[in-house]
């Protein structure tokens, strides 16, 4: 096992992720710009990345490091999809504020 | 050997009975309308001509004591129970045979010119062959159940042809009315049949005969039973208290009144009863109680018919009536007395009413009486018919009524005089009613309009034969029972003897009248009968008294013209309760119960959908909010769980 892993306790990755997991829930239900949104989004994924690759380690197993790779893969063309509708709503409304999308409702 | 190839030749013509009036109907039915009128009309009469060609093949070719019976197929069977589909030909059902085919045919002949200018011709034709058929299937069966399917569809038919005019809402509810009166009797007819089959294993008339007499007489089994099957046969053959459907049947076309209001279906009653003689005689006090209602019938329906105007109407009461009188020949035990009557009444009164459709003919659809009269010019042949036919009717020598009516009195004379007296009282009141229509229709002046007057004409041949040829049966019919107190051979008897014979050793057995008695009674009924026929004529063609109009009628009299208020009686007791029930019904159950429940499910339903969609508001921060305030939720029911 890695020298430096062990030097930091188990504990402390489970903190920071989810530090990181928190700010990005409260950047999305709190920030109105969707390009923000989508960023925190992946915030989130990636916590959660950090969360495996070290039980991962810690447990010895590889399981963990070959599920990032595909969560990587999958938020790539998530991230892909994601603009791409930014850019046409974009182009309709001119703003990425998405506090003007609410046509659709009763 | 030899008899297995007579049995042969003549399974063959029995099938075909049935067969050919089915295949009138079929081809009429299916293909009718493409087939010009006439054809359908004559194709149909031959269909019933064939028919009746293989019955009298089989009355000339079966040995005594011979039955035919066909086993066609296993029909039901489940644990004990075996109930098969088979034809079972006796002399009882050769001589219904011989009665539906043969009057059939004539009415059909009778129908083609009566009916030539209605729009439904191609459909009455059809129904009548159907009728035929299912009267023919209730007469052959070998078992109840085969019985009853003939039983049901004659029913059917009835109310299709009652209903046949069904642009006339009150010949609907005549037709309803008849159809129900007649469901009643059925129910009775199928719980008798349930009893019959939990008891004795089968229906099969034979078996169930035999199973009967071991339980011997007045067994309260066979009491119940043969109650139920009495009610069945009270309404198909309007007895008190089913009666009232059958002067309503009179919107039928008359033909229809002649063939199944009068000469078969409504004989369907007293074929079952004769059928299960051997259970009716195990059982006393049904017997008695068909004599009792019987007796009532006959002189109630013969006392209304004093004072109906409708000259179909007269005829319908005065079938009732003699319908009664069949009954009470089975209620004192003279099986084949009742039936003799059934079949000189069928000549007669098929007689009686082609006379009268004759009449209303002529007249272009008038049914009153007050308004004809001195038909006998114009319409001779009509006249003469119908005079011998009222003869046949009042029981005057040597008509066919006579007889048959002569031995249903003597019984009576032997059973108790006071059944004779009113029996007798009745027959005179019919011979007074049928007279008083003779002479209001076909003596004096005409009474209606000159318009109709005017084209006053004697019906078509096609009509007159059927006339002639059923009073000639109605003449000559008589002679097939002469009385064996007399020491003549009652050759309808003999024949019948083999039906009638094991119910013998269970019935009341009379020391045979004297001669002089017998003759004595005879002469007192033609005298009598005969004097009121006078009486008649002096009253309505000597004073030329006319009936009053109904308004004007009082006391007894209006009683009797309004039936006694029987029906109105039914329809305040039975009718209206059950129309107040159901309106009850419809406020409290349908509309405050059934009607509240949905409509409160529906209106939940959209309530909570309308509260609901709020959330939907569109924002998007509030979406992501939601979930994942849920998530919490779910997260904190997890850990504290």
């Amino acid at each position: 096992m890695n020298q430096t892993l062990e030097a930091v306790p188990q504990n402390w990755y489970l903190i920071l992720s989810t530090l990181l997991f928190c700010i990005g829930v409260i950047g999305v239900l709190f920030r109105r710009n969707a390009i923000i949104i989508l960023m925190c989004i992946e915030l989130m994924l990636n916590s959660v990345n950090l969360l495996l690759v070290a039980f991962s380690a810690y447990a010895g197993n590889n399981d963990g490091q070959v599920f990032v790779f595909f969560i990587m893969v999958v938020a790539a063309a998530e991230v892909a999809v994601g603009l791409a509708l930014l850019m046409s709503i974009y182009r309709n409304i001119a703003s990425t504020d998405i506090n003007v999308l609410n046509k659709l409702k009763w | 050997m030899n008899n297995l190839l007579q049995d042969t030749a003549l399974i063959f013509p029995a099938l075909l009975i049935p067969l050919f009036p089915l295949i009138g109907f079929m081809v009429n039915g299916v293909f009718g309308k493409y087939l010009p009128k006439q054809i359908t009309g004559w194709l149909a009469s031959l269909a019933i001509l064939g028919s009746f060609i293989c019955a009298a093949y089989l009355f000339l070719n079966m040995n005594k004591g011979s039955n035919i019976n066909i086993d066609m197929f296993e029909w039901i069977s489940f644990a004990h129970i075996q109930i098969g589909f088979g034809f079972l030909i006796d002399p009882l059902t050769l001589i219904m045979l011989l009665v539906i085919t043969g009057i059939g045919f004539l009415i059909h002949l009778y129908s083609i010119s009566y009916m030539h200018e209605d729009e439904g011709f191609t459909r009455f034709f059809t129904y009548l062959n159907m009728f035929v058929f299912f009267m023919l299937l209730l007469v052959m069966g070998n078992n109840y159940l085969v019985m009853f399917i003939g039983w049901e569809g004659v029913g059917l038919c009835s109310y299709l042809l009652i209903g046949f005019w069904f642009k006339n809402n009150a010949y609907n509810n005549a037709a309803k009315k008849a159809f129900i009166m007649n469901r009643i009797g059925d129910l009775g007819f199928l719980l008798g049949m349930f009893f019959m089959l939990f008891y004795f294993g089968s229906l099969n008339y034979d078996v169930v005969a035999n199973e009967a007499a071991k339980l011997g007489i007045n067994n309260s089994l066979i009491t119940i039973t043969t109650i139920l099957l009495f009610v069945g046969a009270s309404g198909k053959s309007a007895q008190i208290p089913l009666y009232t459907w059958l002067p309503d049947a009179m919107a039928g076309p008359t033909p229809v009144s002649a063939l199944i209001h009068a000469a078969t279906m409504v004989t369907a009653g007293i074929y079952m009863i004769v059928r299960s003689n051997v259970l009716f005689a195990l059982s006393p006090i049904t017997l008695e109680v068909i004599l009792i209602v019987g007796i009532l019938t006959s002189v109630m329906a013969a006392i209304i018919g004093l004072l109906q105007n409708d000259i179909k109407k007269v005829l319908a009461y005065s079938t009732v009536s003699q319908l009664g009188l069949m009954f009470c020949a089975l209620g004192m035990g003279a099986f084949s007395s009742g039936m003799f009557h059934v079949v000189t009444h069928a000549f007669f009164k098929a007689l009686l009413f082609l006379g009268s459709g004759s009449v209303i003919h002529a007249l272009h659809g008038e049914q009153d009486i007050r308004n004809m009269g001195g038909l006998a010019k114009y319409t001779k042949v009509t006249f003469y018919t119908f005079f011998i036919g009222s003869l046949a009717i009042s029981g005057i020598f040597p008509f066919a009524g006579f007889f048959s009516k002569d031995e249903i009195l003597a019984h009576a004379f032997q059973e108790n005089i006071v059944v004779w007296i009113i029996l007798t009282t009745s027959s005179l009141i019919t011979a007074f009613y049928m007279f008083r229509l003779v002479y209001l229709t076909f003596f004096n002046e005409f009474r209606g309009t000159e318009d109709v007057k005017k084209h006053i004409h004697e019906s078509p041949a096609l009509m007159t034969i059927p006339l002639v040829v059923l009073t000639i049966l109605s003449v000559i019919g008589g002679f097939m029972g002469l009385p064996e107190g007399l020491g003549f051979t009652h050759a309808f008897g003999n024949f019948l003897s083999e039906v009638t014979a094991p119910s013998l050793p269970y019935l009341k057995q009379h020391q045979h009248l004297s001669h002089a008695t017998e003759i004595g009674l005879m002469i007192f009924a033609v005298v009598a009968a005969l004097s009121m026929i006078v009486w008649a004529r002096i009253k309505y063609v000597k004073n030329k008294e006319l009936p009053a109009a109904d308004e004007s009628l009082t006391g007894l009299n209006k009683i009797i013209s309004n039936k006694f208020y029987v029906d109105e009686f039914y329809n305040n007791i039975i009718v209206k309760p059950i129309t107040v029930l159901s309106d009850l019904f419809l406020v409290l159950i349908d509309k405050l119960i059934i009607d509240l429940a949905v409509n409160a499910t529906a209106w939940v339903v959209s309530a909570t959908g309308k509260t609901l969609r709020l959330l939907q508001n569109g924002n998007t921060g509030f979406y992501v909010f939601a979930m994942v305030i849920g998530m919490i939720v779910l997260l904190l029911i997890r850990v504290i769980l």
